[in-house]
Formats: structure tokens, C-alpha cells, sequence
């Protein structure tokens, strides 16, 4: 095609024109129809626009493209101006004044030629100006009332009725209205229109009384291009709408007035206006539509159903997938059935459909039936066209039914309270039970502590580091063993638990200060700590917590009482009652003896302090046999640990007993109490202490014994009398030797035992 | 969330089928195809005694190492099929429910239109919007 050089006032109508022309939207091609009646709207005759839609290429392309399409307004505008059709002259005449279209008749004549595909609409533009014959009225109305607005009548009145008038006057008109604000609405260089147009339009005023008269043609026409069902639609409005042409009219003159004038925010407005006005259903097209309503229900209250709606709309002749969408927008409450508001938008969407409207995605406010309760705006026009359509979205959804917000809003807090119950999850908290255990436990713990204030530090570690244990069973797995150890001890056997735990109550009140001599000292503070305080110390919390502090050692008597020990029972029935004896009878003796042997061997102080102590203590022998048992119970509850002590404390006290027994010389008892204190000692403290102590027992045994006396006279019967002294001294000291060793031998055999035992336990205790 | 959306009718003909990836679309139409089995299953295991109310909502129906298929049946034995991407942060079952049941809100308001004949295609603009929210919301 020939190049084409336009000028930027030239590109800018050009471009207007073709969005015009571009009805469908597509950028790139204006539709035959639109541009054929542009052109003929330009006033050139039919053979001008063939000739210049020949020149433009447009025949040979079949469509209208955008060059051609300019090409073409050049030509218009050359033919208008009375040159000759030359595509030279396309870029050679210059300061061409614009094309001149006479717009609003041609708009509505193209809107109407297209609705109605009649060839009889394509006459003459030319008659369009003087009064047009009975067919071309109704479109001279239509186009009298768009022109209208063009009239210069300043009446600032943003009437949306007047658009609405239109639509009224027949619905066929309405899009051209529509088109037209449109069209004026989106481009500037649409000024210039009005003023084209301007100069037709007083000969369309005086035409304006036409219209009147035309109604009845107009209706006449209409049947014949739409169908039966429709006829008596079309018929009605026409007549009906009409006689409010007029103010419509000036109003709509009013619109586009502002509109071309306007900045184009205003514009935009106006167009907005002008996009929402349709939508508008005036009382004439009500009434119609209740009169409609009417004849398929005539209860005005009462529903259509959807079947003989179906059936109303389908004479419509639209597409079914159209009517399926005009349903969808109408039916507000999605019952299937359409109340009078609800029939009245559907027609109102049929009708406009029909008229080319494009069917809108969302329900227009104007059109959404009044729901009394829901929205109290809905039918209500707003000047704010976007908030019309931008409201009603809004608005068909809660207006969509009375049921469905409910159930819209059922769901989320179904969502939400799933998710809230899904969130919970439980978790246990196990250290606090324990937490607050080891508390109680330490309480307690501190309490028994603070009734024995003398306990020395190692059971209490012990105690605590047990009850840890113990509350680690549950928390700490890495504790387990010697928790495992202590726990299954003190919950396997609880009698051995107490037994030690009044064992180590004797412990407690044993190491008072008069030191670490217990009274009947059965089993050493320090081991059997070592093994009781793991197994004891839920036991011993317990019996503090039983018992208060002051009546512990009942309490341990108390539980002492159900604990019977295996294996020493035998030994230990017989031994607390000689050891009673003994010590009874030791009391005084090792009293006697005591002074003697304190100052030779200090350790005797101890024990003859503790020999007091133990006199003192009424309930020594109570606590002795308790502890004698209880270190049977710590030997059965411990094992090897215990039962080595157990055994070495029977041993001892057998061997006391025994020694007691004999009773030999007051020297025995003496030496055997101080000997098993030496014992009990001997176990508390390391074995080393044990061979001094025997050797201060054998010096004491020695000192005690009177010296020899070496006098020579009554020699005989003083060296008979000190020969048999001295073999008693012998035979004494042999089985004391001998037993020393028995002793040593025990002892030893103990030791390696606890030593087995603290290696076995050190993997546990390093956990 | 969803990746793929399909409405299956009694006769287990698409009544409306959409994926996201248009790529894709064959290998989601199989999937749903694959998925009908499953579901067929299901509801002739619990449907036995139609006395109880069944169950609409079928729950997983398979999972695959790409995407997931929920399933969810009507009472008329129409049947809507969801898959959904795995890569997504697992949807929680209320989500899924909640999908299902815009869908069959949204299909029951296509069946209540007149003007729509069961076992036509479903080409309501309405419920495809519904149908795009629920697929936007996805990759």
C-alpha cells in the first residue's frame, strides 16, 4: 500500500476512529460493518466509499486493517474536501482538513443496521437529514436523541436517567447511546465531532418531533426483525419510552457535553457513568418486564421456575451458553427460580445482549434484585460507575443467597477450628513430677540433714545424687544404671532400703561428734552409704517425709521390723542378746578398762566415748540390734557389698560373742567390744587403721594384763601363780591372735570384694 | 493449590477437566483417568449400605512422587477429582475439604441453571472462575 504520512492531529483522530471501528477489540482490524457505516456517515455516496474502500486496499485484504483503514479516513477526507480519488493524493494534499463523519447517526444507524441485518437500513444516509421516511425514523429518533447531547445546552446535570432513555425509547437504541458516550468518552480529538456534528444537528432538532410519530413505525419495524415472542417486547417500549425523549435527551446532551469538555478524568467518569447507565431499568421497562413476568406467573410475589424461564428466554433466539450465563447472573439466590427482581434483570440482560451489549461478568448493581436485609444500595444506581461494577461483585456475593454466607462462613471456622484442634499436641512434661520429686526429696533431705546436723557431707551427695538418679530413671537414661541399681534396690526390697536408710540414720546419729564410731557401729558410714545411699534415698526421703525428723530413728524401727535378714538371723538373734550382754557387761568393764586404755591408746577414747554414748543412748541396744539386722538387710539389699559386711559384722560379734562368751578375763570383753568398735572402725575407716588398732589391742590386752612379777621368794606359788598367768595371757593371746588373724583375713576378703564391687560400679557411676 | 481440576459425571465421561501447566494437560488427563479406578473402588466398598451416609469426601487417593489425587463424590454419583502438586507445603486435609467443597457449591449452581442440560460440558464462567481461584492459589 501507499505509504501514508499523517499528521499527529490526523494520527490521533485516525487512531480514535479505528478504535471505533474495532469492535471486537482487536487492535489490528475494524470491522466491515463499522467502518462501512463511518464511511457512509461521512456523507460521500455509496460509490465514493466502494471506490475509496477499493483504493485503501481493503477489498483486496477483505478486511479493514489499520493502514487501510486510515488510508481510507485520507481519502474520506480528501473526497469531503472535493478532490478527486487519487492515491497519490494521499500524501500530497496537505493541510487536509480531517473527515468529516456525522457520528452519532451513523453510530446508532451502523449499531441498528448491524442488530437488524437489513438491508433496508443502508439506504441513503442522506435522508437521514430531512425527515426520513417511516423506516429511517427510528433511527433518526435514536439518532436525534445521541446528537442531543451534542447540543451546546449547558445543563450540568449528571442525570443518569437520560442515558437511560434510550434504552428506553426501544431497546435496540440503547447500545447505540452506549456506543456513542463511549466512543466520545475515550477520545480527546472527539471534540471536534460535536462540532461536525453540531451543524447537523438542528435540522435533527426539528426532526425531534418526528420521533414521536415515527414511534409508531419504529414498532411497526420491529416485529418484522425480531421475533414473535419479541414483538409485543419491542412494541411496548417504544411507545411508552418515548415521550420522555426529550428530557433524556437534554440530559444526555448534558453527559456528553461534559463529557467532550471534561478532563478526561471527568471523562472517564462519565464514561463509566455511561457504562453503568444501561443497566438501568426505568419504570417503563419495569413495567414491561412485570407485564412479561405476568403472563408466565401472575403472582407478582411468586417464583418462575427455572423450566418455563428457560423456555421464556429461549425464544430469545441467544445462545443457550448466553442465557446459561444470563441465569447465572440473575439468579441472585440460586434457587432456580427467578423472583420478579430477578426475572426483570434477566430480561434486562436479554435485552441488552440482544442489543450487543456484552454480557458483564458480574451482575450490575443497577440490575441486582433488592434484598431487604442484605444490601440496601442494591437497585440503587450510583453516580460511581466503577463502584458500580466494582460493588457488585461484591454484592452478588453475600446477595448470592441467604443461605450461602452462612454456609460461606461455616466453613472457614470449621477450617479454623480443625486447625486449631489439629494444632494441639500434647506434650508431656516429666521433669516437673521429678523436678518437684528431687525437690520434696531434698526437702526432706535437708530436714533429716539438718535433724542430724552431724551427717557428714558424703551421705548427702550420695543421697542426692541417688534420688537424681532415681528421678533420672525417667529423665536421664545416661544415669540409669546406677539408678536402675539403686532403684530396683529400693523398689525391689523396700525393707532394705530403710534398713539402710536406718542405717544410715544410725550413721547420722552414729557420726555425731563424737566421731565415726557408731554406737554398735554395724555397717561403716562410708560404704554402706556408698551402696544404701542409692538405694535408700527415695526410703530414707520417705521415712523423713513419714516420719518427722525427730521421730526417725522410730520410724526406721518402724520399718525395720517387716526386714529380715537371711542369712545372719540365726547369728544375729544370738549375737544382739550376748552382745547386749556383752555389751552390758562390757559397759562397765570396758568403762573400767576405758581409762586404762585411753591413755595408751587413743583410739580407745573413742570407744570408750562411744561406749558412754552408747549408755547413754537408752535405746542402744534397740539400735544395735537394729543396726545388726539393718546390716544384715543392707547386706541382703546391697549383696556382696552388704552381705561381706554383714558378714563381718556377725563375725565380729560372733566373735565377740564368742570372746564374751568365754568371758575369760574381764581382759576379753574389754578388748572384744574394743576390739569389734575396732572392727566397726576398721570398717569405717581404710584397713590400715585395722593393724595398728590390733596392735594397740594387743598392747592393751597386754597392759592390761599386770605385769609379771619377777620376785623369787614366794617364788613357786608367785611363778606358779604367774606361770599360769602367763599361760592363760597365752592362750589368750593365741586365740586372739588367732582370731586377729580371722580378722585380718575377713577383712582383707572384704576388701577385695568392695574393691570388686567399686570397679563394677564405676562404669555405672561414670555414666 | 491445585494443579489439575476435573468433574467426572456418573457415566465417568469429563464433564470438565483443567490443568494448570497447559503442557501437561495429557498427563493430568490420565492421572484423573487412572484416579476413576480408585474411586470406583472406594465407593463400592463403603457404599454397600447406602442406609449410612457415605462419605462425599473420598480423601487421597493415591499419591504419586510428583503430585497427589484427592477424590470426592456426590450423591448422584458425580465425581470431582483434585491433583495436586507435591512440591507444595502439604495442604491440610481441611483444605482439600474446603475445595471440594466450593466445587460442588459451584456445581451444584451450574446444575440448578436451567438452561444447562446434565452431561453437557460445564462452561459456566462462573464456576471456571471459582475454578481459577483455586488454582492460582497453586504454583
Amino acid at each position: 500500500m501507499e505509504s501514508l504520512t499523517l499528521s499527529d492531529v490526523e494520527q490521533k483522530y485516525y487512531s480514535d476512529l479505528f478504535i471505533y471501528c474495532d469492535v471486537d477489540n482487536t487492535k489490528k482490524v475494524a470491522s466491515n460493518g463499522k467502518v462501512l457505516d463511518l464511511f457512509r456517515a461521512a456523507q460521500l455516496s455509496n460509490d465514493v466509499v466502494l471506490q475509496i474502500t477499493e483504493l485503501c486496499g481493503a477489498t483486496r485484504l477483505g478486511h479493514f486493517g489499520r493502514s487501510q483503514f486510515y488510508i481510507a479516513l485520507k481519502l474520506i477526507a480528501i473526497a469531503q474536501s472535493g478532490l478527486p480519488l487519487r492515491v497519490e493524493s494521499l500524501n500530497s494534499v496537505k493541510d487536509l482538513p480531517l473527515p468529516r463523519f456525522v457520528m452519532g447517526k451513523n453510530e446508532q444507524e451502523a449499531r441498528h443496521a448491524a442488530m437488524y441485518p437489513d438491508t433496508e437500513n443502508q439506504g441513503p444516509y442522506s435522508s437521514v437529514i430531512p425527515r426520513p421516511p417511516g423506516r429511517v425514523q427510528p433511527k433518526k429518533v435514536s439518532t436525534h436523541e445521541v446528537i442531543q447531547p451534542c447540543v451546546p445546552t449547558v445543563d450540568p446535570q449528571p442525570d443518569t436517567t437520560s442515558p437511560v432513555v434510550s434504552p428506553h425509547q426501544s431497546p435496540p437504541t440503547s447500545p447505540h447511546t452506549w456506543r456513542k458516550h463511549k466512543r466520545q468518552a475515550s477520545g480527546g480529538a472527539v471534540e471536534q465531532q460535536p462540532a461536525v456534528a453540531r451543524a447537523v444537528w438542528p435540522p435533527f432538532r426539528e426532526a425531534q418531533s418526528g420521533p414521536v410519530t415515527g414511534d409508531g413505525l419504529w414498532s411497526a419495524h420491529s416485529p418484522p426483525p425480531v421475533q414473535e415472542s419479541w414483538v409485543s417486547f419491542t412494541d411496548t417500549p417504544p411507545s411508552s419510552t418515548l415521550p420522555a425523549m426529550h428530557p433524556s435527551s437534554a440530559q444526555e446532551s448534558t453527559t456528553v457535553r461534559t463529557v467532550a469538555s471534561a478532563a478526561t478524568t471527568n471523562e472517564i467518569q462519565r464514561q463509566a457513568s455511561g457504562y453503568d447507565d444501561p443497566w438501568k431499568i426505568t419504570e417503563e421497562q419495569r413495567q414491561y418486564y412485570i407485564n412479561q413476568f405476568k403472563t408466565i406467573q401472575s403472582d407478582l410475589t411468586g417464583f418462575i421456575p427455572g423450566s418455563a424461564a428457560k423456555e421464556f428466554f429461549t425464544k430469545s433466539k441467544l445462545p443457550i451458553l448466553e442465557l446459561s450465563h444470563i441465569w447465572e447472573l440473575s439468579d441472585f439466590d440460586k434457587d432456580g427460580a427467578l423472583t420478579l427482581d430477578e426475572f426483570c434483570a434477566a430480561f434486562h440482560l436479554v435485552v441488552a445482549r440482544k442489543n450487543g451489549y456484552d454480557l458483564p461478568e458480574k451482575l450490575p448493581e443497577s440490575l441486582m434484585p433488592k434484598l431487604i436485609d442484605l444490601d440496601d444500595s442494591a437497585g440503587v444506581p450510583e453516580p460511581a460507575p466503577e463502584v458500580g461494577f466494582s460493588g457488585s461483585p461484591v454484592e452478588v456475593t453475600p446477595n448470592k443467597s441467604p443461605s450461602m454466607p452462612s454456609l460461606n462462613q461455616n466453613w472457614p471456622e470449621l477450617n479454623q477450628s480443625n486447625e486449631d484442634t489439629a494444632i494441639v499436641h500434647p506434650v508431656p512434661i516429666r521433669m516437673t513430677p521429678s523436678k518437684i520429686h528431687m525437690q520434696e526429696m531434698e526437702l526432706k533431705r535437708t530436714g533429716s540433714d539438718h535433724a542430724h546436723p552431724t551427717s557428714p557431707l558424703m551421705p548427702k551427695p550420695p543421697e542426692l545424687s541417688e534420688e537424681k538418679k532415681l528421678a533420672a530413671t525417667i529423665k536421664f537414661p545416661g544415669t540409669t544404671v546406677g539408678d536402675g541399681y539403686s532403684s530396683s534396690d529400693s523398689f525391689a526390697s523396700d525393707q532394705e532400703p530403710i534398713s539402710s536408710a536406718v542405717t544410715r540414720q544410725r550413721s547420722h546419729s552414729g557420726t555425731s561428734p563424737e566421731g565415726l564410731k557408731a554406737v554398735a557401729p554395724p555397717p561403716p558410714p562410708p560404704r554402706p552409704h556408698a551402696s544404701h545411699s542409692r538405694s535408700s534415698s527415695l526410703d530414707m526421703n520417705r521415712n523423713f517425709t513419714t516420719v518427722p525428723a525427730g521421730a526417725q530413728q522410730q520410724a526406721g524401727v518402724v520399718a525395720f521390723p517387716p526386714a529380715v535378714p537371711p542369712r545372719p538371723l540365726a547369728t544375729q538373734t544370738s549375737v544382739p542378746h550376748g552382745h547386749r550382754s556383752v555389751d552390758g557387761d562390757g559397759l562397765p568393764a570396758h568403762a573400767s578398762t576405758s581409762p586404762q586404755q585411753m591413755p595408751e591408746q587413743p583410739n580407745f577414747a573413742d570407744f570408750s566415748q562411744f561406749q558412754a554414748f552408747a549408755v547413754e543412748q537408752p535405746a542402744d541396744d534397740g539400735e544395735k540390734q537394729q543396726e545388726s539386722v539393718q546390716v544384715e538387710k543392707c547386706a541382703d539389699a546391697t549383696g556382696t557389698m552388704r552381705a561381706v559386711k554383714s558378714e563381718a559384722q556377725p563375725e565380729e560379734r560372733t566373735t565377740a560373742t564368742v570372746n564374751s562368751a568365754k568371758g575369760s578375763t574381764p581382759l576379753a570383753p574389754p578388748p572384744k567390744p574394743v576390739r569389734r568398735r575396732l572392727k566397726s572402725e576398721d570398717e569405717l575407716r581404710p584397713d590400715m587403721e585395722d593393724h595398728p588398732q590390733k596392735s594397740g589391742v594387743v598392747a592393751s590386752v597386754l597392759a592390761t594384763q599386770p605385769s609379771i612379777p619377777r620376785s623369787v621368794g614366794k617364788d613357786k606359788k608367785a611363778i606358779q601363780a604367774s606361770i599360769r598367768r602367763n599361760k592363760e595371757t597365752n592362750t589368750v593371746l593365741a586365740r586372739l591372735n588367732s582370731e586377729l588373724q580371722q580378722q585380718l583375713k575377713d577383712l582383707l576378703e572384704e576388701r577385695i570384694s568392695l574393691e570388686v564391687q567399686l570397679e563394677q560400679l564405676r562404669p555405672f557411676s561414670h555414666l | 493449590m491445585a494443579v489439575c481440576v476435573a468433574v467426572i459425571a456418573k457415566e465417568n465421561y469429563p464433564l470438565y477437566i483443567r490443568s494448570v501447566p497447559s503442557q501437561s494437560e495429557l498427563k493430568f488427563h490420565y492421572t484423573v483417568h487412572t484416579s476413576l479406578d480408585v474411586v470406583e473402588e472406594k465407593i463400592s466398598t463403603a457404599g454397600k449400605a447406602m442406609a449410612e451416609q457415605r462419605e462425599l469426601y473420598l480423601g487421597l487417593l493415591y499419591p504419586t512422587e510428583d503430585y497427589k489425587v484427592y477424590g470426592y463424590v456426590t450423591n448422584s454419583k458425580v465425581k470431582f477429582v483434585i491433583v495436586v502438586d507435591s512440591s507444595n507445603t502439604s495442604l491440610r486435609d481441611n483444605e482439600i475439604r474446603s475445595m471440594f467443597r466450593k466445587l460442588h457449591n459451584s456445581f451444584t449452581d451450574v446444575m440448578c441453571n436451567p438452561f444447562y442440560n446434565p452431561g453437557d460440558p460445564i462452561q459456566s464462567r462462573a464456576f471456571d472462575s471459582m475454578v481459577s481461584a483455586m488454582m492460582v492459589q497453586s504454583s
